[in-house]
């Protein structure tokens, strides 16, 4: 099993039995680790990547060169101090960055999945990071971090396999998706398969696929990623490139110009179907549907939470969290929770805050006290 | 660690029993807990306002919930603690009436503590100097004061007995911290008290 360390994907040999009914079979997870595991194999913190993350959260992404989405947090001297901890992240199911996915080779057929994809849930994620973790020969977690879908697939592992995880953090999320996020989705995902190129999901022969759905769809997101007020502060009504209205569809304003690069950078590296799957998976996301109740799923919970959410996040508001402390409350568990000031929006996780730094970093301290490392 | 604590709080430590479930409403920095989880191997959960004491107190390995007292206690389930403490806050509680009927509705005791307004040297502020009374834990300007809701010893005992509130233990505390057998003039003579409190049990 050691041999795995070094190597980047894991093949999983027994199929997986998925939350829709179907079965994977083959399937492999693309996962990245930092610092080293110790020899008890208790300082393993498991990081997990929201909706178009990957498994490169620290040090520098191989493929595109720039820092890892977690840079900022991950790393030697950082708050998950790899000195300290043993970081694994990988991709999830259903991603492009290596883990099976539409994208890959089905197997049976030789050809690529598109929309003879299984349809996968945040739970589905979840089972196939467990195998990885377990192929690493960790029996329990030291943590479970994530921000977003990240922070949904957190609470997942400590509903799920709770006997498996000593701390859970999760950030910027909720125990469900509401109305108004599925909306969202369902316009991006709409976008995408408006987009000619889609072909129903068949276009791995064609050089570009849907960019251009794919690209819109990434602009809607992005904005709900964004405050209101983070908005008017960076870009107001300044006009891109001259001081004058250009009266055509052109780029006017800096807002216009900075969604088309999001929309463009995102094409470069994310597949269309990928976020068909993943956004779908995120929108069946609901612990309260679960054995009887938000309540009940965290019945004689001996994990440690530590929340947080952003006072300017209107995606994952912090009411989302509350309720799901209501029931951790109810429930007798070890819950701490901090709702981080900051005008950044749902963005807030990934950028440079420092009171959320160290409040996490405080938690995590306090938290190598109780468990021994 | 000791050193560390208030001294109304050591006197308020020393009434939980071993091994008790606690909830400290407003637990500023978790001095309390963190004394009361190592002392009496207490169960501790807290409440606090401030990002900067929630801090605190996870860095201590304390299980905190960034919280307002006057909204949040809501969400906690009837008898959920054996002891739920709530000390030189219920002064600067918006709804105190609401709070109190919580705490001992979470909790099968509260124990509170609060400056008395009605101590000999508050009243001489304001009879012979006509000023708003200040002192170490009374600090505050009149126009910048976060205690909206002062009351006396006197006071408390009888919104406990109109309200049907059981005091089961009453303490008082000297300016020093320190716990004074006052006899029938705790109203007068108390710097701080202590109460315990709890709900009337239904037959």
């Amino acid at each position: 099993m050691k041999s795995l360390i070094p190597i980047d994907k894991l093949q999983i040999k027994n199929s997986i039995r998925l939350d829709s009914g179907e079965y994977i079979d083959s399937c492999e997870v693309a996962f990245k680790t930092y610092g080293t595991l110790n020899k008890k194999k208790t300082n393993a913190i498991l990081v997990c990547h929201a909706l178009s993350g990957d498994q490169f959260c620290s040090d520098i992404n191989p493929l595109t060169k720039k820092q890892g989405w977690w840079n900022i947090l991950i790393g030697p001297g950082k708050v998950i101090d790899t000195n300290i901890f043993f970081v694994i992240c990988s991709n999830v199911l259903g991603g492009c960055m290596g883990s099976t996915g539409p994208s890959s080779i089905n197997p049976q057929t030789k050809t690529n999945y598109g929309l003879k994809f299984p349809v996968i849930t945040i739970s589905d994620m979840v089972k196939v990071q467990e195998k990885l973790v377990s192929a690493l020969g960790i029996k329990k977690l030291f943590a479970v971090i994530g921000g977003s879908m990240g922070g949904m697939q957190t609470l997942e592992w400590a509903t799920k396999f709770s006997n498996k995880v000593n701390v859970a953090i999760p950030i910027a999320t909720s125990y469900r998706h509401s109305a108004q996020n599925i909306a969202f989705h369902e316009i991006g995902r709409q976008a995408i398969m408006a987009d000619p190129v889609w072909k129903k999901g068949n276009y791995y022969m064609t050089r570009k696929g849907p960019i251009g759905g794919l690209s819109v769809a990434r602009m809607i997101a992005h904005i709900t990623y964004l405050s209101e007020h983070a908005l008017q502060r960076k870009f107001g009504r300044n006009l891109q490139n001259s001081d004058f209205f250009s009266f055509n569809f052109d780029t006017d304003f800096q807002i216009e110009s900075y969604l088309k690069h999001q929309g463009s950078s995102f094409v470069e590296r994310f597949d269309a179907n990928s976020y068909l799957y993943i956004t779908k998976a995120m929108d069946y996301f609901d612990l309260s549907v679960k054995k009887g109740g938000l309540s009940k799923v965290f019945k004689n919970s001996n994990v440690n939470f530590c929340f947080f959410s952003f006072t300017s996040d209107w995606l994952f508001p912090t009411s989302e969290t509350k309720t799901i402390i209501k029931s951790l409350n109810s429930s007798n568990a070890m819950v701490s929770f901090v709702e981080v000031k900051t005008d950044k929006g749902h963005d807030a996780f990934l950028l440079e805050e420092p009171e959320f730094h160290a409040t996490l970093k405080g938690f995590i301290q306090g938290q190598i006290g109780k468990h021994e490392i | 660690m000791r050193k560390n604590l208030r001294k109304d709080l050591f006197v308020i430590s020393k009434l939980i029993n071993d091994k008790e479930k606690i909830l400290d409403v407003g637990c500023g920095s978790g001095n309390l807990l963190d004394f009361l989880l190592k002392t009496k191997k207490a169960i501790c959960r807290g409440i606090e306002i401030s990002q900067s004491g929630v801090n605190d107190c996870v860095k201590k390995g304390l299980s905190v919930i960034q919280g307002d007292a006057n909204y949040d206690l809501d969400d906690y389930p009837d008898d959920a603690f054996s002891t739920v403490i709530l000390s030189q806050t219920i002064q600067a509680m918006i709804f105190p009436d609401i709070v109190i009927k919580n705490l001992i509705r979470i909790g099968r005791r509260a124990i509170i503590s609060f400056p008395n307004f009605g101590y000999w040297k508050v009243r001489k502020d304001l009879f012979l100097k006509g000023k708003m009374p200040k002192n170490d834990i009374l600090p505050y300007e009149w126009f910048d004061t976060p205690n909206i809701h002062l009351c006396s010893c006197k006071d408390f005992q009888i919104f406990c007995k109109n309200n049907n509130i059981i005091i089961e233990k009453f303490m008082c505390l000297s300016e020093k911290g320190i716990e004074i057998k006052t006899n029938h003039f705790s109203n007068l003579l108390a710097y701080q008290v202590i109460f315990c409190v709890s709900k009337k049990k239904k037959n």
